[in-house]
């Protein structure tokens, strides 16, 4: 469904991608991972269309028999209709806007009210703790919360793709098992999930495919469980 | 009756009740304290309109002299009567088609927000890419150009003599009505998705990105749209006062005006409302500042520019203690008055 190809990202005089090529089938579960600086969160900012300095390829492929296109280097707005979504590492709540109000802005590049209501409805069944905070303002919420948020709101384009940097980051152990959990339901809802995680083992347990990168560039990629049990892996991240 | 009717039938009252005071006014007040009046109605045109660009938008922009220049100047090109002008313009004629032209005032007042406008699209497409600081360094050139272009532009402008006598159309009535139109369409925005988009984009920008927002093309649209009822205030303003000149529109004017939307809360037109009562009636009155007085015997010599330091004063102390200003981010809304309805609007 997506090709990189030979994706390289410059920050300046930084080159933070290197040359990487990630394949991701539809309806599976990949994920990258690797340790900080390793150039996973700008590989899928670059394919959200918000990385200025980046070259190589990203082929996609819409749903029900759609062509495929080279889509890097589009703005970001290109990317939401084609399906592609991006819930950014840090939440990125809007403090100022009550829950539901953040929800419907991700439904921004939507008009068909029907599909946005039963998608609003999708997310609080998800997110059940959501549902009873609709009019508490995004800034009020908890860090899980806001968590949950942040994803429910990247659902509500309909993408085909969504794209998780860092899901788990600072939040209890309990929290991160459960938000792991709505990964595995929204993967089974027929989304396409890449998922950027520096909790290896949590992504790892959850994700068909794996890809470890190291300094801008991929060092290893095998299907998920073999990645666990891979000795060189068990050492590096996930502590012996 | 519904919240929806309630509110409706209560907002038609308070307009009701608003004009009425505006009569008693008019006919009770003598032309000092009527003037003052007057400038509380554009000031806060002004106020809200600066607060659309910077509190909601959160765009930090020091232009706003600049519209106003160009709405206050466009407005009395064509109020003027073709005769007036040619007697007035004495550095150079005047140009085509200015030299023919005149219209309703009415027409004036809507053109010169238009042309407002027009400019702060001109210099939205290279500017607003810029962020934060650099933006209100950008936009403080561009009013400083507007004035230097006014100088040095006299065959349109007159140059540093100005434009007088231009009719006082700018009653309590035209202004109150203008305040109560800009109103209704900022509030209509604000509430609407495009008001919940431009929020977005203050907050943060990438997160309106990865949304699917074109984030420049909402900038630009509420940078113009704030510059446009910048423009009808300078025109009001211009009419108020029945003569311009370029000196007018120094950045003394935006520092007023940036005054008023900090004290009132950034990001609340009801803080920016209250904030141009406030500072307007306070500007006037501590005139006395500037002036002699005696305090147990001893006369103390008035310094000019004495108000203004208290002004300062007053603002570092709202930045210092009281940041939010006077709203925070809260409105006044008939719901919150009857304690219901939480987040319904």
């Amino acid at each position: 469904m997506l090709k990189i190809e030979d994706l390289h990202v410059h920050y300046g005089g930084i080159h933070a991608v290197q040359g990487v090529n990630i394949t991701i089938p539809r309806g599976k579960i990949v994920t990258l991972i690797g340790a900080n600086g390793a150039g996973k969160s700008s590989t899928i900012r670059a394919v959200a269309g918000l990385c200025a300095g980046s070259r190589g390829r990203v082929v996609y492929t819409r749903r029900d028999g759609g062509r495929e296109e080279q889509i890097l280097g589009m703005p970001p707005e290109n990317m939401v209709r084609r399906g592609i979504s991006l819930c950014p590492e840090g939440r990125r709540i809007l403090p100022h806007l009550t829950v539901e109000e953040n929800l419907l802005l991700g439904a921004y590049a939507r008009t068909d009210k029907d599909g946005i209501a039963e998608d609003i409805r999708r997310v609080y069944e998800l997110f059940p703790r959501l549902e009873e905070r609709l009019w508490q303002k995004g800034g009020t919420l908890s860090g899980g919360e806001q968590q949950m948020l942040a994803v429910g709101r990247s659902l509500m384009s309909s993408p085909d793709l969504v794209m998780l940097d860092e899901p788990s980051l600072g939040l209890a152990p309990l929290l991160v098992k459960e938000i792991f959990k709505i990964i595995v339901r929204i993967n089974s809802l027929g989304k396409t999930v890449l998922l950027v995680e520096q909790n290896a083992l949590a992504a790892l347990s959850v994700a068909h495919y794996g890809y470890v990168l190291e300094v801008g560039r991929v060092v290893m990629e095998m299907p998920a469980q073999e990645l666990l049990h891979n000795p060189k892996v068990r050492e590096a991240y996930l502590g012996g | 009756m519904t919240t929806k009717t309630r509110n409706f039938v209560l907002t038609l009252a308070a307009l009701g009740l608003a004009y009425v005071g505006i009569f008693l006014i008019d006919t009770h007040l003598d032309a000092y304290k009527i003037r003052i009046i007057n400038l509380i109605a554009i000031n806060a045109i002004l106020a809200v309109s600066l607060n659309f660009i910077y509190g909601f938008g959160g765009m930090f922009s020091l232009g706003h002299s600049g519209f106003m220049a160009i709405g206050a100047y466009t407005s009395a090109l064509l109020v003027l009567s073709p005769a007036q002008k040619e007697m007035m313009w004495m550095l150079q004629d005047v140009a085509w088609p200015f030299s023919v032209l005149q219209t309703p005032f009415w027409v004036s007042l809507l053109a010169g927000g238009l042309a407002a406008a027009a400019f702060s699209l001109v210099i939205a497409l290279p500017v607003l890419r810029l962020g934060g600081d650099y933006l209100g360094i950008a936009t403080l050139g561009f009013a400083e150009i507007i004035r230097v272009l006014i100088v040095n532009w006299a065959s349109i402008t007159n140059g540093s003599l100005g434009i007088k006598g231009i009719p006082p159309h700018a009653t309590l009535y035209v202004n109150y009505t203008c305040l109560f139109v800009t109103l209704y369409c900022i509030v209509r925005l604000l509430r609407s998705n495009f008001g919940n988009v431009i929020k977005a984009i203050r907050d943060d920008e990438i997160a309106a990105k990865v949304m699917g927002i074109d984030t420049f093309r909402y900038r630009v649209l509420a940078f113009c749209l704030g510059a446009f009822f910048a423009g009808i205030g300078g025109a009001l303003q211009g009419n108020l006062i029945t003569t311009i000149d370029p000196n007018m529109f120094t950045f003394l004017l935006t520092y007023n005006v940036l005054m008023i939307v900090v004290a009132g809360g950034l990001g609340s037109i009801t803080g920016s409302i209250i904030g141009s009562v406030i500072i307007t009636v306070m500007l006037e009155w501590l005139r006395i500042a500037d002036s002699d007085f005696t305090l147990g015997g001893w006369t103390i010599p008035g310094v000019p520019g004495m108000r203004m330091v208290i002004f300062a004063v007053a603002l570092l102390a709202i930045i210092l203690y009281r940041r939010e200003g006077i709203m925070g981010m809260h409105e006044f809304s008939w719901n919150w008055l009857f304690g219901r309805g939480r987040g319904d609007k």
